[in-house]
């Protein structure tokens, strides 16, 4: 399934790269290796692959060498040491000619300042991967034309790069990736150029493009938004090296390190964060089968004053109060059918927490999330999207007084001990 | 103080010496080749009618450039003609066309190897300065011993004082290409020679024509100069007014040289500007 495999990947830049590796080995820092050697580590053992269609979003602050690992999946920089396979081959072994083979047919690259050719008209733009590989001018101003008509450009062919605004350009620049009809686009902080509201269209643009044509993506970029909006998964590059991968939702919820942590601090995680990751599971009886007795008992032993009632199918029926349980025990009915509230609010666990807060808020019982046969799956309360939507379930700032204490407790020695 | 006087002049005139000696084959062939191309643009430019000429010149400068500097083109070259220096100028112009076509023969590869080698461009850069700063006379003297008196030196001469502004320009232009540009043409997968052709030549082409402009300044200026040594044309004209104290053939001379100046610096002056007036999509 996976169409790129990245192994091991090494770049340095300066003169003895060779000089670098066992002082890496050594676990020596950038500073002291740059210091040592004059060399700077571009990408530090980054490992990871992509699989085909997805889009894969590679984020870093400036200097984290997102922008080298991309280059070197198409030899633009050639890469120290390490692996990179397309489709099972190596193209660290590649030849001359397999290399411009591969430029020309498997991989694309759009750029941040578009990279247009300023003499070309757009539909020249276009078709100049074509014209390289040596397709007769009739063919691929047919295929270029297309391609400009996928990105809503249809009747600038004739203009100059310059004419257009940054938007339109990078939608050459797309056009002309695209013209090509490559498998894998890279996409080099294609948007980063844009002013604001004409980035979130492109976005929007680009996965309902990517909705249809089905290609597999590597998208670049610093802004974290943007890699969740996009990001199929998503790998946090630090200082040359990958420091986590996985989709959205688990770098959210599951941060790999403290980097991470801080990295993911200021995102707006209510527009991220769906229902399914924070809901919790949810002791529930089951109609007909459990009657007032069983569920009288149930609540007792928990300590709650309501309970989710399911069917057999798991799905949701309503709920039963204490009060309405006791009742129907004192007049010995035995079906809880009838007592049932269906005051419940429902949602789906791909809704976004950020549009069940309101509902959230006015609602007296938990939120109930049920799958789209109607099954139950687990409940939300308030608290936790609130929690989740301000720190993801922790305090930053204040510190439990406990956690004060202890701390004073622990010497310097031990922890270094433990880290080394 | 008794240190020996280092003979730089001696050792130079040796090495002269020296080359006239051993490479007479190579400059023969040179002298050849140069009064070729001079006697193919000589013919050209003296066969048709001067009126038939003055014309065609006036419509090139309207083309290029605009009303006026075709107004002045007209005026002015009937003036060089009703005074009678029309062949001299013709032949002033073929000297600077032949200097200037061979100054680009060479030039244009050698800034590209100077863009694209920083080795290349270590050597190559002192030998410009060099070039550029030299007296213009004192590279008559070498050129005389190895080609004798007339036009072949002169445009020997000339190509060497005109060669350095498009080498050094079209360095330049080459090295100024943006390098998110070359990395687009390099990453849908261009061999260096289409990188070249297609992406870095054309985007640093009003940046080479800007130094073929200077290179036919200087070319101008420099046969002039070579008339001393009997290349022809105005430059000749000019020397009589020198020599002769006749200040009317000087002057006339001048003017001429002035009004050749002005159309030339002016037509290719606009070579290095985008021209939008061409629909762009035509060219292949």
């Amino acid at each position: 399934m996976s169409i790129i495999r990245v192994n091991n990947l090494y770049k340095i830049f300066g003169k003895e790269p060779r000089r670098v590796f066992p002082l890496l080995e050594k676990k020596y820092g950038k500073e002291q290796i740059l210091q040592k050697t004059g060399c700077t580590i571009g990408i530090h053992n980054a490992s990871f692959e992509i699989k085909k269609r997805e889009i894969f979003v590679l984020m870093g602050l400036s200097g984290s060498g997102k922008s080298t690992v991309i280059r070197c999946l198409n030899r633009l920089i050639e890469p120290t040491r390490g692996e990179i396979l397309i489709d099972g081959r190596n193209i660290m072994t590649m030849n001359k000619q397999e290399l411009l083979k591969l430029r020309r047919g498997k991989l694309s690259m759009v750029f941040q300042h578009f990279g247009l050719f300023p003499h070309r008209s757009v539909i020249r733009n276009v078709e100049y991967g074509l014209e390289i590989s040596g397709m007769p001018s009739q063919q691929r101003r047919e295929r270029a034309a297309t391609a400009l008509e996928l990105v809503g450009l249809k009747g600038y062919e004739n203009s100059l790069p310059s004419e257009l605004s940054g938007g339109m350009q990078q939608r050459v620049g797309l056009a002309r990736a695209l013209a090509n009809d490559p498998e894998v686009l890279l996409m080099d902080e294609a948007f980063s150029a844009l002013d604001p509201l004409i980035r979130t269209r492109m976005q929007d643009e680009l996965l309902e493009l990517q909705a249809r044509l089905h290609k597999t993506i590597v998208f670049i970029t610093h802004d974290l938004d943007e890699a969740l909006k996009l990001g199929d998964r998503i790998a946090i590059m630090k200082d040359g090296a990958v420091v986590q991968i996985g989709t959205p939702e688990e770098i959210l919820t599951q941060p790999a390190d403290d980097y991470v942590k801080r990295f993911v601090q200021n995102v707006d995680r209510s527009r991220v964060i769906t229902a399914s990751s924070v809901m919790r599971r949810v002791r529930t009886i089951m109609l007909p089968k459990d009657g007032p007795h069983v569920a009288v008992r149930v609540m007792e032993k928990l300590g709650i004053s309501t309970i989710f009632a399911v069917d057999s199918e798991r799905r949701l029926l309503g709920m039963v109060s204490v009060d309405a349980a006791l009742e129907q025990e004192r007049v010995g009915q035995n079906d809880l059918r009838s007592v049932l509230t269906t005051d419940v609010y429902v949602a789906a666990p791909e809704t976004p927490i950020g549009d069940l807060l309101a509902v959230a808020v006015n609602a007296r019982y938990p939120l109930a999330i049920q799958d789209a046969q109607g099954r139950l799956l687990g409940v939300l309360d308030r608290t936790t999207i609130l929690a989740e939507m301000v720190t993801g379930g922790e305090a930053s700032a204040a510190t439990p007084l406990a956690d004060v204490q202890s701390a004073d407790l622990l010497n310097p020695e031990s922890e270094k001990g433990a880290r080394g | 103080m008794n240190i020996p006087r280092i003979p730089v002049g001696k050792g130079f005139e040796v090495l002269i010496q020296w080359l006239t000696d051993h490479l007479s084959v190579v400059f023969d062939g040179i002298d050849q080749v140069v009064l070729s191309i001079l006697g193919g643009l000589k013919f050209a430019l003296l066969l048709p009618h001067p009126l038939l000429l003055i014309a065609l010149f006036t419509a090139l400068a309207w083309w290029m450039a605009q009303r006026g500097v075709a107004l002045f083109t007209g005026c002015g070259m009937l003036l060089i003609y009703n005074m009678g220096y029309w062949t001299a100028t013709m032949e002033t112009l073929s000297l600077v066309l032949a200097a200037v076509l061979i100054a680009l023969l060479v030039g244009i590869p050698l800034g590209i190897c100077t863009a694209k080698s920083d080795r290349a461009e270590r050597v190559i850069r002192p030998m410009l300065d060099f070039m550029q700063t030299l007296p213009a006379f004192v590279y008559l003297i070498p050129a005389v011993l190895f080609f004798k008196l007339g036009p072949v030196p002169g445009v020997i001469a000339t190509l060497i004082f005109s060669l350095p502004p498009v080498v050094r320009l079209t360095g330049l232009g080459i090295r100024q290409v943006p390098p998110e540009i070359r990395e687009a043409a390099v990453s849908f997968g261009s061999s260096p020679r289409q990188l070249l052709l297609k992406a870095e030549l054309p985007m640093a082409m009003p940046t080479i024509m800007a130094g073929v402009n200077q290179t036919i300044m200087l070319a101008l200026s420099m046969v002039v100069i070579s008339g001393m040594i009997g290349a022809g044309g105005l430059g000749n004209e000019v020397l009589k007014g020198i020599t002769q104290l006749r200040i009317d053939v000087g002057f006339e001379a001048g003017i001429s040289i002035v009004i050749l100046a002005i159309f030339l610096d002016r037509v290719t002056q606009q070579l290095g500007k985008p021209r939008r007036r061409k629909n762009s999509t035509g060219r292949e």
